[in-house]
């Protein structure tokens, strides 16, 4: 059997955005698929080596569940972002979900490729020593270059 | 049934079970059994998906109490 391809392209930096590529990309890894993500805009902001600035807003996402119906006057007030990231920490480490730093590793194990954005790169002044090393740099074609010869290909 | 290796995967959700499971496989040699404990429900058609694609056989998938019990043979 040929050797089946994923590419993915991550584009979102919360913390629930982080779950489908980290997730997808890990498991298609564990399923023996050959795996390429592409992290692009606020997507690179997962390839940070401390992904404590990952959050989740309440703020413009109504179908977050919440404990108790929150106005969005109430969840523009300051700190809200963080404490709704700190209850979902909670609840993902109560269920047993695995952490994103922990499915990101999980990938990396897979020998799942990350290529961060160039130009995303030089957009936002982001600096290389930021990111976790073995990422591959480059552009649009590139990415062309491998997901033209994939089974699957994801833009999240 | 004999196996080589257990691999305890209680208390872990989607995709953990698969992700250890397929770690485990790797430290053992063609044709030993691996056993795998989940009590995450949706790793019953997880595993059979495991099986099929990567070829390892799923020699048995039983319900025990609240828990689910898996023994796989590496390809």
């Amino acid at each position: 059997m040929t050797q089946k391809k994923l590419a993915i392209i991550a584009t979102k930096g919360t913390l629930d955005m982080a779950y489908p590529p980290f997730i997808l990309a890990s498991t298609a890894a564990a399923l023996d698929y050959e795996v390429q993500i592409f992290f692009t805009f606020y997507g690179l902001t997962l390839l940070r080596k401390d992904l404590s600035g990952v959050k989740i807003s309440p703020l413009a996402n109504p179908a977050m569940p919440m404990p108790v119906p929150m106005p969005v006057l109430v969840a523009a007030l300051p700190g809200m972002e963080s404490m709704a990231t700190m209850m979902m920490k909670d609840k993902i480490k109560k269920k047993g979900v695995a952490s994103i730093e922990e499915l990101r590793a999980a990938c990396i194990e897979g020998g799942v490729k990350f290529i961060g954005c160039e130009m995303t790169v030089d957009l936002f002044d982001f600096k290389r020593e930021d990111f976790i090393d073995g990422i591959e740099y480059g552009g649009a074609s590139t990415f062309f270059e491998f997901a033209g010869s994939t089974d699957i290909c994801l833009f999240v | 049934m004999d196996y080589n290796k257990e691999l305890d995967a209680r208390g872990l959700n989607c995709p953990l079970p698969i992700l250890k499971t397929k770690k485990a496989l790797g430290e053992l040699a063609a044709g030993q059994v691996l056993k795998v404990i989940s009590t995450d429900a949706g790793s019953v058609k997880d595993m059979e998906a495991f099986a099929k694609q990567t070829g390892n056989e799923l020699l048995s998938s039983q319900p025990e109490g609240k828990e689910y019990v898996f023994f796989l043979k590496k390809k």
